[in-house]
């Protein structure tokens, strides 16, 4: 009997380092279950109406993660250059849907368009494919450290496009009354409705995706991650793979940025920053580089993050923004130190 | 292969046009000279050795075939005509190499590092029928088909780097320092597996080996580099006959003024 109570006591004592040690191990699954625990009750406290915001910016974010999450987790190139794709698709959906007539400034000429959403979608998408590939020609030649210099070259003056290139962009004014899709007629207002539509667009965009990675071209992706120099000896011209997988990244970011564009009603550049590209970056580190789920797992801790800390008791409003990069950072440093491949990830950075 | 077997295939191949040539062929690297006017010679079916102190220009001159190394001067032909394709064309026209360093990728299984050394095989039957070849050739390719390529030793990583480069059916291969960092029982295996490949698969094979007792074990021919230039070119029997390994390991007396 007293042996019994020695082994409870004992087992008792180890429960911490055993915790720990399933925690180190099972990360990926833990980091799962609780954060969509920790999403299941915010929403369950929150109601309906909000829940359906926060998925539906989650998975704008999530499209944008498994997007660059191919450029940077599979293909092994850091680029901080996304936002730059994220806005051409947005302001290119703005630009071709919204009527702004009524709010224009005396004497502002802009060209008005008022084209229905899914025509503008695919010319977003397009747009997004032939500026990745113009820009992709050059970038293609360069990697580690430098592509990571020139794609923060291509964030900064895509960010200043948007702000300088009035008469089409409205610069910092921003473009509003940018319109709901409409589906044969049908307007898609409800939050819901949309809700789905975005979920539909991710499912395409982690579909496609997925055959990617598991292609004979994906594979080729991950043999340019780790050697290079090595795949050119086989017969492959990494920079074609490097350019091609680029220009796709680019347009699932472009659709990424027109369903922004339609769900917010309006875009300015603001929303198209550097830092924004860098939260987007630490999104897929930490959810896991080369890992399709982790850019969706890491997506959704974003979005939680960002709208929980709102509700922090006793925090004031004005502090929520940098508590939220704090963590954020402080998440960022912790994963680097103890498990440099992010949660669900397979390679290092 | 033995040594007294050598002369003949020499004098085999002694009438017919080389397969590869590099004629008078510099490369410079900035100020740095790491080929000065080499020429060598491989003929069809010949096991050739590159060997030479650390710098002597080994590696470059397959970096030079393989379009990795800048040529300044001279030419590279293959099978007589010019070779100047860039890195990534050379291997269709039936040169392979094997890297330096194994350079496997060990986040792909083994039968993925094989598949993608046979690329540009479109039919899907022929880079199958290749792929069971080399796995019979290499038995343990086979039971670790599936394994990522980081499990594996490191003798077991240079076969598989060894069957990667067999894939594109190579008229010749190129190995770069096979043996390095093995332990000295699998630096055999090595060798023999090298010898079986020539006799197995009729590829010509050239080697730039720091084991110089091993390689010309097995080697028909030899180029001896020191300095960026050939020093000596023969058979084993020859370079053994000379003092010339004696010459470029321990240094000659004139240079020590």
């Amino acid at each position: 009997m007293q042996i019994r109570q020695l082994e409870i006591s004992q087992n008792f004592s180890r429960l911490p380092q055993t915790l720990l040690f399933s925690l180190r191990n099972h990360l990926e699954i833990w980091a799962t279950v609780i954060v969509i625990l920790a999403a299941a009750t915010f929403m369950l406290s929150r109601g309906t109406g909000f829940s359906i915001t926060l998925v539906t910016v989650f998975a704008i974010w999530a499209m944008l993660a498994v997007s660059l999450n191919l450029v940077l987790g599979y293909t092994g190139l850091l680029s901080v250059g996304h936002v730059g794709f994220y806005g051409i698709g947005a302001y290119t959906a703005a630009v071709l849907t919204a009527n702004p007539r009524q709010e224009l400034l005396e004497g502002e000429i802009i060209q008005i368009f008022a084209w229905p959403f899914f025509a503008a979608l695919p010319v977003a998408v397009l747009l997004c494919g032939v500026v990745a590939l113009i820009v992709g020609v050059a970038f293609s030649r360069f990697r580690d450290d430098v592509y990571v210099l020139v794609s923060f070259g291509f964030a900064i003056i895509a960010y200043n496009v948007f702000v300088n290139w009035q008469w089409v962009t409205r610069g910092p004014f921003g473009i509003h009354q940018i319109p709901k899709p409409v589906i044969f007629g049908y307007t898609i207002n409800d939050d819901l409705e949309f809700l789905l539509l975005t979920l539909a667009f991710l499912a395409i965009i982690v579909g496609i995706s997925w055959l990617i990675v598991t292609s004979s071209f994906g594979r080729v992706l991950k043999a340019v991650r780790e050697d290079e120099d090595a795949i050119e000896v086989f017969g492959y011209r990494s920079s074609r793979y490097k350019l091609a997988i680029w220009v796709i990244s680019a347009m699932m970011a472009g659709l990424a940025g027109a369903m922004l564009a339609t769900y917010t009603s309006f875009v300015d550049p603001n929303s198209f920053i550097l830092l924004e590209s860098i939260l987007l970056v630490a999104i897929v580190i930490l959810g896991g580089l080369a890992s399709i789920w982790g850019s969706l797992l890491g997506a959704l801790a974003f979005v939680l993050l960002e709208e929980g800390v709102r509700f922090v008791p006793f925090l004031p409003p004005e502090h929520v923004g940098q508590v939220r990069q704090i963590i954020l950072g402080t998440l960022l440093v912790l994963l680097m130190l103890f498990r440099p491949q992010g949660v669900a990830g397979r390679f290092k950075l | 292969m033995t040594a007294q077997s050598q002369p003949e295939r020499v004098e085999e191949h002694a009438d017919a046009s080389p397969l590869l040539e590099l004629s008078d062929v510099s490369v410079h690297y900035g100020a740095v000279i790491a080929l000065d006017h080499v020429s060598v010679q491989i003929h069809p079916g010949e096991v050739v050795a590159l060997m030479g102190p650390n710098g002597a220009g080994k590696s470059t001159i397959l970096k030079a075939v393989m379009g990795m190394a800048p040529v300044s001067t001279g030419s590279i032909r293959w099978r007589n005509d010019i070779l100047d394709s860039p890195t990534h064309e050379i291997v269709k026209r039936g040169i392979s190499m094997v890297p330096q360093g194994r350079r496997v990728f060990t986040h792909l299984n083994v039968e993925e590092n094989l598949e993608l050394g046979g690329m540009h095989v479109r039919d899907n039957a022929e880079r199958n029928r290749r792929l069971d070849a080399v796995m019979d050739f290499f038995p343990i390719l086979r039971e670790k088909r599936r394994d990522p390529a980081s499990a594996m030793s490191g003798g077991q990583q240079q076969m598989l780097a060894l069957g990667r480069g067999l894939m594109s059916s190579p008229e010749i291969l190129l190995l770069d320092e096979p043996t390095l960092g093995l332990a000295p029982i699998i630096v055999s295996e090595v060798f023999q597996r090298v010898t079986e490949i020539s006799r197995t698969f009729g590829t010509t094979i050239v080697l730039v080996e720091h084991n110089i007792r091993g390689a010309l074990n097995i080697v028909d021919r030899g180029y001896i580099l020191d300095k960026a230039r050939v020093a000596f070119e023969g058979t084993p029997k020859e370079i053994e006959d000379s003092d010339i390994l004696t010459q470029v390991f321990l240094g000659r007396e004139d240079d020590e003024d």
